[in-house]
């Protein structure tokens, strides 16, 4: 017969997200279970072993692994229950969670509250439609990241990077310092999804030229690759093909955005965000899915690990509480919607009440000189000037719930 | 000198001259950049992370414990690439000190398992 287990919060996924989610849990008085595919806790930060982790959580700078091992030391001073090398098969709607376990075998485990920590994806050649031959030598960033800091070996010897999303450039340098030749660096936008400390210090630190409204038409090479195509792109980012260049090269590096891992919600009914691709939730975390909380990267991308281990704190706590008590009874709640050249503004609802709410979003384009505006009824509830808002970075403001009128509105005004 | 503010997303373009030993920064449209274009200038640093082999194979990521010049990122990486530690090194280990006279020690950050 299947084993079940009980505990008041049960955390799918053991990187950032869940960590500080069980900590805040725990906390809270809620009994604790981390379930974790992985050997160890962690995450995708045991193999980001660059810096920029912790300088605004911890006050200070640190790398991936050392900010998971913080994490991971907290995790085992506390009675939390950790599950290493644990796949989860299934979640239902009365929170039941099937669990594969090299110790428990297939389990179930019954929580009175889910929180969802997964992270998310990378989108790999498929799923950019790579025109070409199907060679090896072509790898998502992150996959070739985990083969060079984890595994120890250098996935190729020259380098073009389509994409420049972080990971792409951190992975530029990274290949550069271990003996790499990284030629080229293609991006479809006129402007890099990553942060500029990335491309001054990954790429022009290392005369690592970067092509912006350029993309890669196809590739080629049997059974390996051997090089590309590039080409610009028009207005409406279609290559201009007459104007086509090859490059040689072994290696093809992926860059090109990341997807909340949101699969085991399939055949729930929780509302999804189509632009975040994560679940729609309210202040607390919380997604439509009564007592499911969702935080960190599988709720929406973040580029900062200190604002995942914050958003989780707030998952946790709440997922806690309704253990305990149950969803609160009569919450009346308001539609947070973006608009005017903000792309998505997080928590989708907020419950009426007191206190301030943090609201985290996204603009679609680098807007300069422009107004951060949030307005709800008659009542603005926020309202700064910014030099500049791009997409790579995200933005937040603070509102005060009391003064929440209907539903509230954060736009641009340019 | 060329480079671009990491100050901000803004990402200006910078120009820096020395003229008359003065370090004119152009470009910037604040303070803050006009600090780290002159910065970048005169001494402009990075801290390195990269990987050392254990005697058993597997790799463990380091980093310095403090910037060097950019100058000498090479051979620091180099001198980093041609260490080996011992199997049971951990997180905050130093393996190698006061590296190439640049004052940087070399610290583990994390392993494998």
């Amino acid at each position: 017969m299947m084993r079940n287990l009980d505990f008041d919060v049960v955390i799918i996924g053991g990187g950032p997200a869940g960590m500080a989610a069980a900590l805040s849990a725990r906390a809270n008085g809620a009994s604790v279970v981390i379930l974790e595919r992985d050997v160890r806790l962690g995450g995708i930060l045991n193999q980001c072993i660059h810096q920029g982790f912790g300088l605004h959580y911890f006050g200070e700078e640190m790398t991936g692994p050392e900010y998971a091992d913080r994490f991971r030391k907290l995790v085992e001073k506390e009675d939390i229950t950790v599950m290493l090398e644990s796949m989860v098969l299934s979640l239902d709607a009365d929170k039941r969670v099937t669990v594969l376990s090299p110790t428990e075998g297939l389990c179930r485990i019954n929580g009175k509250a889910v929180v969802l920590a997964m992270g998310c994806r990378e989108r790999t050649a498929g799923a950019i439609a790579l025109a070409g031959s199907r060679p090896s030598g072509i790898y998502t960033a992150g996959m070739a990241q985990k083969i060079c800091n984890i595994d120890g070996y250098l996935v190729g010897k020259e380098v073009v990077i389509l994409g420049s999303g972080d990971i792409g450039l951190i992975m530029a340098r990274r290949m550069t310092t271990e003996g790499a030749k990284v030629k080229l660096v293609i991006e479809l936008m006129p402007y890099s999804s990553g942060l500029k400390r990335n491309i001054v210090q990954c790429l022009d630190d290392y005369d690592i030229p970067i092509k912006y409204s350029h993309t890669v038409t196809r590739v080629e090479g049997s059974p390996a690759l051997t090089g590309l195509y590039y080409a610009p792109v028009d207005e409406n980012r279609r290559p201009i093909l007459e104007k086509e260049e090859y490059i040689s090269c072994d290696t093809l590096l992926l860059s090109v955005g990341l997807i909340p891992e949101n699969d085991l919600l399939s055949g729930l009914s929780v509302e999804m965000s189509g632009v975040t691709q994560g679940a729609v939730v309210d202040e607390n975390r919380m997604t439509s899915l009564e007592g499911v909380f969702s935080c960190g990267n599988v709720l929406h991308v973040h580029d900062l690990v200190d604002n995942v281990s914050r958003e989780a704190e707030i998952a946790g706590k709440a997922a806690a509480e309704y253990a305990k008590n149950g969803g609160a009874k009569d919450a009346e709640y308001v539609s947070v919607k973006a608009t005017d050249g903000v792309r998505y503004a997080l928590p989708q609802r907020i419950s009426k009440g007191e206190g301030k709410v943090k609201i985290f979003l996204r603009v679609g384009d680098v807007y300069k000189n422009c107004k951060l505006i949030a307005e709800s009824g008659g009542n603005t509830l926020f309202s700064r000037k910014f030099m500049v808002l791009a997409p790579g970075e995200m933005g937040s403001l603070e509102i005060d719930r009391s003064e929440i009128e209907g539903d509230v509105l954060v736009r641009l005004e340019r | 000198m060329n480079t671009i503010c990491i100050k901000c997303p803004m990402g200006c373009p910078l120009t820096v001259e020395e003229r008359d030993g003065k370090i004119i920064v152009n470009g910037n449209t604040c303070k803050r950049g006009e600090l780290y274009g002159a910065e970048e200038y005169r001494e402009p640093k990075r801290a390195i992370t990269s990987l050392v082999r254990t005697k058993s194979g597997e790799v463990a990521s380091v980093k310095t414990s403090c910037d060097v010049p950019k100058d000498r990122i090479k051979d620091v990486v180099e001198f980093i690439g041609g260490l080996t530690v011992g199997d049971g090194v951990r997180i905050g280990d130093v393996v190698a000190t006061d590296v190439l006279g640049l004052g940087a020690d070399i610290v583990i950050t994390g392993r494998r398992n």
